[in-house]
């Protein structure tokens, strides 16, 4: 179990980046697409507010990722 | 006697505590399920001004003050204590909701009017995010050490209490002074009802002592100097607020916003069941399933947190898709016969003319022999010279038969006994990975992000899937399938079932 918690770790490290580069994609796109004027402006606000509190959570999960590959979580640490 | 020294009541701790907690949720509800009337009478009545008002109230009450408000009362209740802490964010919590219900129609007072409704929409967001941690706390740290589960669980249910409570102290308002009369100016009274509410609740918890753990540890002169320091950059308690958050309450997040939430959401809007219909659904099924939250959570002091929790998870991750299947072949009336029709009202034809081009609607009310009925709206635009253009038939306000009706309790009430699955014992389980000193602040922050943002967002990023090339209307399940699924394989692999050893002695009165 110990290896596969450290093994894992380094999907949590690559997971985070990812969901944050998919996010900000969608944040273009969706923008993008709004109609020009408030609509647009609301779009933008709302994505910039998912990207403001998504880019710590996501840093929080490469965290995660480091702390399982060093073994942080390890049952005897636990 | 010393008030900070006194001893409580269990039952008067939980009875304190609890009925603070569900006057909190009622009135956070309250300003969702009235969300369409506040926008009608406080926002201006241009879309798009109105859209991006909502979309601050809205987003930035949910997502962003409520993680910030556990990290400011997380901090004062680890630096002052717990009861005055909750108390604070009680006060703050009722007095914005009562002021809500005050604030001046924005015919008269203009822009001031939405202004108001977004401070003391993030007032709430802030209050909310400090008041579950406080409480949860306080209650644990009076149980005894072996029935933490058993007594937080009725912590647990306030915030389904809250919202039976605020969907039944709207639909009786309603009822008794009439739509209309509803619309223009009775939506005022569950907001102004809560200050009473909340006095009584504060006067509760004024007479409460202070946990005897956090008494302790003052005598000791142990309280911690920076909570959100030792809490956050020292890698031994930081690692165990991650693995909360990715590892449960992630995932508990989204089971609980798409049973309570979500569900009803989707009968009402997608499914085009009728507005009463799709909340009695919900209400039947939350009594039902609010005993569960007990159940679960005081069968996790004997067997553990982590497999309760992982299997709410894990079922919804099986079931979803088919009970929401369910409910859209259920509601579907599109393949009805004539056979199946009982009686058709005279309809009611409605013609406007814009540019030449007439825009035709006849509306009628079909009722099926098995006592369901529906509302069908036929639509064509016809152009000067008498060509059809478009024509279209929408079915709305569907009411179903007293078998479905039953049926779709039972499958609401499924998905509501996943949600006490996950949140039974999840009060416990946070309460218990972290030490006395910095509790209040560790455990709220992992809390209110995942059911603030990540369960907060299941109604966004499910329209936004369903908003993709080829999905269908299940497309939206993804979210809280895939989340959940995340949440539940770090569970499953980093958490232990074992409670963490702090190495502190515990005071309770047992």
């Amino acid at each position: 179990m110990n290896k596969l918690k450290k093994a894992l770790g380094l999907c949590w490290i690559l997971l985070g980046p990812a969901a944050v580069v998919f996010l900000f994609i969608q944040a273009i796109e969706k923008t993008r697409l709004a109609e020009p004027g408030i609509a647009q402006t609301n779009t933008a606000l709302q994505w910039g507010i998912i990207l403001f509190i998504f880019i710590p959570i996501s840093a929080g999960l490469v965290i995660f990722g480091y702390y399982a590959i060093t073994g942080a979580y390890e049952k005897e640490e636990l | 006697m010393n008030p900070e020294s006194g001893k409580n009541n269990i039952f008067k701790v939980i009875g304190a505590s609890s009925l603070g907690t569900l006057i909190e949720w009622y009135d956070f509800y309250i300003f969702g399920s009235l969300a369409t009337i506040i926008g009608a009478q406080l926002f201006p009545a241009d879309a798009g001004a109105s859209a991006l008002i909502n979309t601050l109230a809205i987003f930035a009450a949910g997502f962003i003050v409520r993680p910030f408000g556990a990290l400011v009362f997380g901090r004062l209740g680890d630096l002052i204590g717990r009861k005055y802490t909750f108390l604070l964010t009680l006060v703050l919590m009722g007095g914005s909701t009562f002021l809500i219900g005050l604030i001046p129609s924005y015919s008269s007072i203009g822009y001031a009017a939405p202004l108001l409704v977004l401070l003391l929409r993030l007032v709430q967001g802030l209050a909310l995010g400090g008041e579950y941690g406080g409480a949860a706390t306080y209650v644990a740290e009076h149980a005894p050490v072996n029935r933490r589960g058993y007594f937080t669980s009725w912590i647990q249910t306030t915030a389904t209490g809250g919202l039976f409570l605020s969907l039944g102290v709207i639909v009786l308002t309603k009822n008794l002074i009439g739509a209309s009369d509803f619309a223009a100016w009775g939506w005022r009274i569950p907001f102004l009802l809560s200050i009473l509410l909340v006095g009584v609740s504060i006067y509760i918890r004024m007479k409460m002592h202070e946990s005897p753990m956090f008494t302790k540890l003052k005598a000791e002169g142990k309280v911690s100097k920076n909570p959100l320091k030792e809490s956050f950059s020292k890698k031994a308690n930081f690692k165990m607020v991650l693995l909360a958050l990715f590892g449960a309450t992630m995932g508990q997040g989204v089971i609980w916003y798409t049973g309570q939430f979500y569900a009803q959401s989707f009968l009402e809007n997608t499914c085009k069941l009728d507005f009463n219909d799709s909340r009695y659904i919900l209400l039947w099924g939350i009594v039902f399933a609010t005993p569960f939250f007990v159940i679960f959570g005081s069968w996790s002091d004997k067997v553990g947190r982590k497999w309760i929790m992982l299997s709410g998870m894990l079922l919804g991750i099986i079931f979803y898709r088919p009970i929401y299947q369910i409910f859209l072949d259920d509601t579907d009336f599109s393949q009805i016969t004539q056979q199946d029709v009982k009686s058709v009202s005279v309809p009611v034809i409605a013609k406007e003319v814009q540019a030449g081009d007439s825009l035709i609607t006849q509306k009628s009310t079909v009722v099926l022999v098995n006592g369901a009925s529906f509302t069908s709206i036929k639509s064509l635009t016809k152009t000067a010279n008498g060509k059809v253009l478009d024509s279209t038939e929408l079915m709305k306000d569907k009411k179903l038969s007293t078998t479905t009706f039953w049926k779709f309790v039972g499958l609401v009430f499924f998905q509501i006994l996943l949600v006490t699955m996950v949140y039974g014992p999840i009060a416990a389980f946070l309460v218990e990975l972290f030490p006395t000193k910095i509790r209040y602040t560790s455990m709220s922050l992992p809390y209110h992000v995942g059911n603030g943002v990540f369960g907060g967002l299941v109604p966004f990023v499910a329209t936004l899937i369903a908003s993709f090339p080829g999905s269908t209307p299940l497309t939206g399940l993804w979210y809280p399938i895939g989340i959940a699924a995340l949440s539940f394989v770090i569970g499953a692999i980093y958490l232990s079932n074992q409670k963490p050893d702090h190495g502190e002695i515990t005071e309770s009165n047992t």
